[in-house]
């Protein structure tokens, strides 16, 4: 096993309070790649951690406009150049008409924007992640909440990390390999 | 933060100075715009006319708000919602005004003959349409329906004002049940009541034309102006250093979000209603919509669609920028606007084939709009500016939705 390379590091703690502090503490300590694992969201997690506001809603922009793009060229294309035939004695193109089917498209092309922007941001679907080698991480998904730092952090440091996750209330600090 | 719990540390009560000032100010206002307007009564028929339609359009303006105030109190009991409990009081007295509107609803009463063509007793005999639909349309029956609209609209709005103003002093929870008791028949009589007046005061100035969207276009409307009032009054009260921990930038943020939404509502159901019409293009249907897409009404038409949806989307999609107060303030005091703008587009073609502004359509909006704010503001000098004792306004100062 000596020739794996450490992953980093992770601890358990008591409840979401406990885990709100420690996140906070060790962005503090000027740690940026560092995750918390728990069952359900925690109000004023985003804070503790630092995180930035998301990437996801300009994704769903994107997604809107290319959807009102397609939603106004499909239409506006088929009905006046490719199909020119006049129905109903309607103009061959008319915002009007056209206005369900671009803001339906617009709409789909948004959802899609979100959802698949939001795996792809989180790197999803994984179906490997180092901490699954953990059994006590499995209780993340039911009653327990975790913090990770990653070795690939630059203020990682093997003893120094521990030390600062067990000052914090971190329990069962495991080092997890890749 | 959690463990991080906030206790209630303002002061209920605004400032008496503060009260009085604005309640001065606003009925100078609404006293002056409404003599100067009620002037025009006297001179002459073509004045008169455009004094009760552009009196109709102030009118229907504030009693949109008022309105939307009454459902917004009547939803937060329904639902038993927390986040709104800290702004619950701004819309009682908001709705709170509904009984001086009902005394603001005689002019129109008085111009009966002058708004609704219909009321006429010579024109059923000639004209099959009206004479079809005289049942609805007979001048006893609609007095006795905007009889009936106020009378019920002023009952729902006081009991709620009462019963939670009783709880500023008692405390008493079971007020608080007692409100939720009557939430769903109060919801009721709303949607019935603000869709029937919609058809009643607007929808009849045209006799001949009908639409089924018309009642839910009304409460569309409603819903944004109130909104827009809301966040106009929640930062008013904070700027006048009333509430100023009580209302937190979470709540602006939720009005903003409401405000936001509700503006794509009303765009969803202004378009179905014009849709639908333009696309099964039967002559009865789209004569309306005509006469309100030529001789200068195609401007005001442009205007709605990039005024009343598109800019207001495209601003209030931001977080950022509904967080921001004087943003927002903006944002709700151009949508008022917009609101007066899509009520003169329904109303104001009746009277006019080519679009032009009259001085009537100001000192009218200033007359009724100075009275009713007047009447809102003076509330606040009675009793607290929020529901101080409400088992829920802690949470609601808690909660931010961010």
């Amino acid at each position: 096993m000596a020739d794996r390379k450490n992953w980093g590091m992770v601890a358990e703690f008591d409840n979401p309070a406990r885990l709100l502090e420690a996140a906070q503490k060790v962005r503090e300590a000027g740690y940026q790649k560092f995750e918390v694992w728990s069952p359900f969201p925690i109000h004023g997690m985003d804070d503790a951690m630092g995180l930035g506001g998301s990437k996801v809603p300009w994704i769903t922009l994107l997604g809107g406009l290319t959807g009102l793009t397609i939603g106004f060229t499909l239409q506006w294309w088929s009905g006046s150049i490719a199909y020119p035939i006049v129905i109903g004695g309607k103009p061959l193109f008319a915002w009007q008409f056209g206005l369900p089917v671009m803001f339906e498209l617009t709409i789909l092309l948004s959802a899609f924007g979100t959802v698949f922007g939001m795996f792809g941001l989180n790197k999803l679907p994984r179906p490997y992640h180092p901490l699954d080698k953990i059994k006590r991480f499995k209780k993340a998904t039911d009653d327990a909440f975790f913090l990770s730092i990653e070795a690939a952090d630059a203020k990682f440091d093997l003893g120094g990390s521990k030390a600062l996750l067990e000052k914090l209330g971190g329990k069962h600090v495991t080092l997890v390999e890749e | 933060m959690a463990g991080h719990h906030k206790t209630f540390t303002d002061d209920p009560k605004v400032d008496p100075g503060v009260v009085k000032k604005a309640f001065t100010a606003a009925i100078a206002v609404g006293g002056l715009g409404l003599i100067a307007s009620g002037a025009a009564i006297a001179m002459g028929e073509e004045l008169r006319r455009q004094f009760f339609f552009s009196y109709l359009v102030a009118f229907m303006l504030c009693l949109t708000i008022a309105l939307g105030a009454l459902f917004f109190t009547i939803i937060h009991h329904l639902t038993r919602a927390t986040w709104s409990t800290g702004l619950r009081r701004i819309a009682e007295n908001m709705a709170g005004t509904l009984p001086v509107l009902a005394v603001l609803f005689l002019p129109i009463l008085l111009g009966l003959h002058d708004l609704y063509h219909w009321s006429h007793e010579a024109v059923p005999a000639h004209d099959p349409l009206i004479r079809h639909k005289s049942g609805y349309l007979s001048t006893s029956f609609w007095v006795i329906r905007a009889v009936v609209f106020f009378g019920l609209w002023t009952a729902i709005a006081l009991f709620f004002r009462r019963n939670s103003v009783k709880q500023d002093e008692t405390g008493d929870t079971a007020l608080t049940f007692k409100m939720r008791k009557w939430a769903p028949v109060s919801t009721l009589i709303f949607a019935l009541s603000i869709s029937f007046a919609g058809f009643d005061w607007m929808m009849s100035l045209d006799p001949h034309w009908f639409s089924t969207m018309f009642g839910v276009w009304t409460f569309a409307g409603s819903m944004v102006s109130f909104f827009a009032a809301l966040g106009l009054a929640g930062l008013w009260l904070t700027k006048k250093g009333a509430l100023a921990k009580t209302l937190t930038v979470g709540n602006f943020h939720d009005i903003g979000k409401l405000l936001f939404g509700f503006i794509v509502f009303w765009a969803y159901i202004s378009f179905s209603q014009y849709y639908l019409i333009w696309y099964a293009n039967i002559p009865e249907e789209t004569a309306w919509y005509l006469h309100r897409t030529h001789e200068g009404w195609d401007n005001i038409f442009s205007l709605i669609i990039g005024g009343h949806f598109i800019l207001p989307f495209a601003l209030l999609m931001s977080r950022h920028l509904k967080r921001r107060r004087a943003v927002l303030g903006l944002a709700c005091g151009w949508m008022v606007l917009m609101h007066w703008v899509d009520l003169y587009y329904v109303i104001m073609p009746t009277l006019q084939h080519h679009l032009h502004f009259h001085w009537l359509d100001v000192t009218t909006v200033l007359g009724v709009g100075g009275v009713f704010v007047a009447f809102f503001v003076r509330q606040f000098g009675k009793d607290a500016a929020v529901a101080h004792r409400d088992p829920q306004l802690i949470a609601s100062m808690e909660y931010d939705n961010a």
